[in-house]
């Protein structure tokens, strides 16, 4: 009964030859530049016999630091991503205007704006901060390491199975066409057959466990692990950020999970969550996707505004004005972020008093982040301000931040969304406060702690020159678009009639190449100081003279953190100890109590990967068979009991009397 | 501008914990708390999802049309009985008897399984009848509610099987008296929310 067509569908599911888009140039190209990109470094690793060296300190380890690093990396890969995408569409909106159809079919086009949403908030923005906060808040703390160490190998390694999963799409198939957060009915079976939307979800679920799982653990690190003496009122400000912003990860990411969940099970078994038939309500899924939505913008923007307080206090050398207001308007953002979820549709039809109290409550949120920028400025106030690179991010950050947080309150106001709406004023909003919020954030912090990483400073000529292209090309970019959006041009739009818009996006187009510059002088800064690195070496493990307890350990740490645990007096614990004299134990030390590598992390996060990959292409026996897989490993992991070790006492000498013997007030 | 300075004279206060005892208890427990303190807004989501589509029968059957409440109760009874013997189960492990606690595992795992079985036979029962997750958006919303819910028991019937070869291989040391904490903790959520699936479910459906 088997025809031969029968047989390659029960093998290969509906992955065709026809799926690889051989016939698109531009894929083309990116498919050799990227292989052959890959194939060198793959070729490098082997030549130089790296591979052991990798599996063994990277890849299977459980140090959060070396995690963090992995993290930042990962982002870094993908804001590379994103960017490409980013340049295509406002050169397309550039060129396709009147007459001209510029480069990009809608086909294509759809695809690029749902993936550079998609791929900067989940695999930019997301693991950025994720590997920011697993690296510092540790240390922030004085402990030796997150509570659990094989759930942080797992969740970070989940994150890059989703990337994976999501990369993939571009030389396997196509990428959703629905926007970054898939709206049904569009997203549904009926308009969106092909396998991108498929794409889209599995990419999301199997990064969203790591992200759960992650949220958990630097809640239970926070809670758990602090050094004697540091009471919640003592926690430096970026890990009540990174508090703050892990109880956001771990309340929304499981209602994201659930809405993909549903919208998947419409779109494999047909079930009538979000269809327009048989009862449905795609305006469920709006409500849904958003109660994830808004709140994840905080997730994003908390850490930020931690590292930003953080940088400001230590570059002005003053302590941070007003920390127990900022604690509460942290808190108070991230209670309040959850009561604002409505504002993204105003006009579903609600009514006028639902419209009323979701405006107000996304108004309300500008107080306490009004009060943070006051805060920032008054530290600044008669403080003895150093114009080092990390610092002047925060003074660009300021007004541009200002700026997006005016226009947001503008478009918290019902009658004015209804204007507003899916107009590029939207687009130049977000961007303005992901750009200008988050971006800038991480970037400054990791201007300010990649000594603490590396053990040498950023050069500052290539930093500076960054920053410059960053803020001149956001502004250069995004005062046109809000000009246009202002006048109602839409958003997503592949094609314009109207002659009179191309100006302002020819003018976009020139400050989004500006910010390419800026990403460029960023690559560069790496380079240039990985190569001048003798000369930045930064040999006392504080280079700014910081105020916290990430700086009182050597630059690198080493893998324990901390030799002896710091006990905590003072808020500003480090800047306290050297004030008065604290007097650094150079012996007596102990055994450290470690955790063990393992490699189970990898194992799941690629058969979480493949099961993703036969789901998307209906290989039904293949998504058997690593659905078992992932089980039978992580059974198998659990009757593993063996899972750390004692660190010697003689090598934790060793290492002491190697690094911490030049570290500030050693003995 | 109110920085702590020390008198002139005094001596510095301890700065580093010499002694190595600050590291306790990394917080599992507190940890698999805040996981299911997340699957709980699963199901949050979830059963919002019901309370907006539930009566969306689009001219098919209702759940008055449809439940059984003696089979649900049976059911509820069966799920309420293996909190309890899991609850023995706990208490033979902490008076480190290895066998009784075994035995009252499998009770709780015997009663998990026909929890189960007896679902299933009403979801088949169902499908037979035409009332499929297809069919209307209220029976998408029942299904997957009840069906969540199902899938965890059935996962915490594979995790305590696996827990039983363990406790039978190592004992009841320290780090399986821990996992069977969190087992414990996982079987009495799902009794928690069974409460709400019963009575927003079943109960009210049947009366609608």
């Amino acid at each position: 009964m088997f025809s031969n067509l029968d047989l390659q569908q029960l093998i290969f599911g509906r992955l065709t030859l026809e799926a690889i888009p051989y016939h698109e140039p531009i894929l083309l190209v990116t498919f050799i530049v990227v292989a052959l990109g890959g194939l060198a470094l793959v070729g490098a690793v082997t030549w130089y016999g790296q591979w052991g060296y990798l599996w063994r300190e990277w890849f299977t380890s459980v140090d959060h630091k070396k995690i963090g690093i992995m993290y930042i990396i990962l982002a870094i890969i993908m804001l590379l991503r994103g960017f490409a995408d980013a340049i295509m569409m406002i050169t397309q909106k550039a060129l396709a205007v009147g007459a001209s159809e510029g480069y990009l079919p809608p086909h294509h086009y759809d695809q690029i704006f749902t993936a550079h949403g998609t791929i900067m908030i989940f695999f930019m923005a997301m693991p950025f901060v994720t590997g920011v906060m697993n690296y510092i808040m540790p240390l922030q703390i004085g402990a030796r390491d997150v509570a659990f160490p094989f759930l942080n190998n797992f969740s970070f390694w989940m994150t890059v199975g989703g990337a994976v999963l999501t990369m993939t799409s571009l030389f396997v198939g196509e990428y959703s066409r629905a926007t970054w957060l898939a709206y049904p009915p569009l997203s549904g079976a009926a308009y969106s057959p092909g396998v991108g939307v498929d794409y889209y979800i599995w990419g999301l679920q199997i990064a969203g466990v790591g992200t759960t799982l992650s949220g958990i653990n630097l809640i239970a690190t926070i809670v758990k692990m602090r050094a004697p003496g540091m009471t919640m009122m003592k926690l430096p400000v970026f890990t009540w950020t990174t508090l703050a912003s892990n109880a956001i990860i771990v309340t929304i990411f499981p209602v994201l999970t659930a809405t993909l969940a549903l919208l998947a099970l419409d779109r494999y078994v047909g079930t009538r969550f979000f269809t327009n038939d048989f009862g449905g309500n795609s305006m469920l899924y709006m409500n849904l996707i958003w109660i994830w939505g808004h709140p994840e913008v905080y997730v994003l923007i908390l850490p930020a505004f931690g590292i930003y307080s953080e940088v400001v206090s230590t570059f002005s050398g003053k302590r941070l004005f007003g920390y127990t207001s900022m604690v509460y308007a942290t808190m108070v953002i991230a209670l309040v972020s959850w009561l604002v979820w409505l504002h993204h549709f105003f006009t579903m039809g609600a009514g006028a008093n639902v419209n009323a109290f979701f405006g107000i409550t996304t108004m309300i949120i500008s107080i306490p982040t009004g009060a943070k920028v006051f805060n920032w400025l008054f530290t600044m106030y008669r403080g003895k301000i150093r114009f080092e690179t990390p610092m002047i991010w925060v003074m660009g950050f300021i007004p541009t931040f200002v700026l997006g947080g005016l226009t947001g309150v503008l478009l918290a106001v019902p009658p004015a969304d209804f204007v507003l709406h899916n107009s590029l004023f939207l687009v130049a909003h977000f961007h303005n406060v992901i750009i200008g919020g988050v971006v800038f954030g991480l970037l400054a912090g990791v201007q300010y702690w990649f000594p603490k990483a590396f053990g040498y400073k950023l050069d500052p000529f290539w930093g500076k020159a960054s920053f410059w292209c960053w803020l001149i090309g956001f502004w250069i970019t995004f005062m046109p678009i809000y000009i246009i959006g202002l006048m109602g041009v839409t958003r997503r739009t592949q094609h314009f009639e109207d002659t009179a818009v191309q100006p302002f996006l020819t003018l976009a187009a020139i400050g989004a190449f500006i910010i390419m510059a800026g990403i460029l002088a960023f690559v560069i800064q790496l380079v240039v100081s990985f190569f001048k690195r003798e000369q930045l070496r930064d040999l006392t493990g504080d280079p700014w003279g910081g105020r916290t307890l990430e700086w009182s350990t050597t630059s690198p740490p080493p893998p324990y953190n901390f030799a002896f645990t710091p006990v905590v007096h003072d808020l500003d614990a480090w800047w306290d100890m050297k004030k008065r004299g604290h007097d650094r134990p150079m012996e007596g030390f102990r055994p450290i109590h470690m955790p063990r590598n393992t490699g189970t992390g990898v194992i799941l996060a690629v058969l979480s990967t493949v099961l993703g990959f036969a789901l998307v292409w209906y290989i039904w026996w293949l998504a058997a068979l690593s659905f078992v897989g992932v089980l039978a490993v992580a059974i198998i992991h659990t009757f593993n009991y063996d899972r750390d070790y004692y660190i010697p006492a003689e090598d934790v000498v060793r290492i002491e009397s190697q690094g911490a013997a030049q570290l500030v007030g050693g003995a | 501008m109110h920085e702590t300075t020390p008198p002139p004279g005094a001596t510095a206060p301890v700065f580093y914990d010499e002694e190595g005892h600050a590291h306790g208890d990394g917080g599992t427990l507190f940890g698999f708390w805040l996981y299911l303190m997340s699957d709980c807004l699963i199901f949050a989501a979830l059963f919002a999802t019901f309370g907006v589509l539930g009566r969306n029968y689009a001219a098919g059957p209702s759940g008055a049309d449809l439940f059984d409440l003696r089979l649900v109760a049976v059911n509820t009874g069966l799920l309420l009985l293996s909190s309890i013997t899991y609850g023995f189960a706990m208490l033979e492990m902490q008076k480190d008897r290895i066998r009784p606690t075994l035995n009252w595992l499998a009770v709780t795992g015997l009663f998990g399984a026909g929890f189960i079985a007896i679902e299933l036979y009403e979801f088949s029962h169902l499908i037979r009848e035409g009332a499929t997750p297809q069919r209307s958006a209220f029976l998408s919303s029942f299904f997957a509610l009840v069906g969540t819910h199902g899938l965890h028991v059935t996962f915490g019937i594979v995790w305590l099987v696996t827990l039983m070869v363990q406790v039978r291989r190592r004992g009841l040391i320290v780090a399986n008296q821990r996992r069977l904490m969190c087992l414990s903790m996982f079987w009495h959520f799902l009794d928690v929310v069974w409460i709400g699936v019963f009575t927003f479910v079943y109960l009210m459906g049947a009366m609608r």
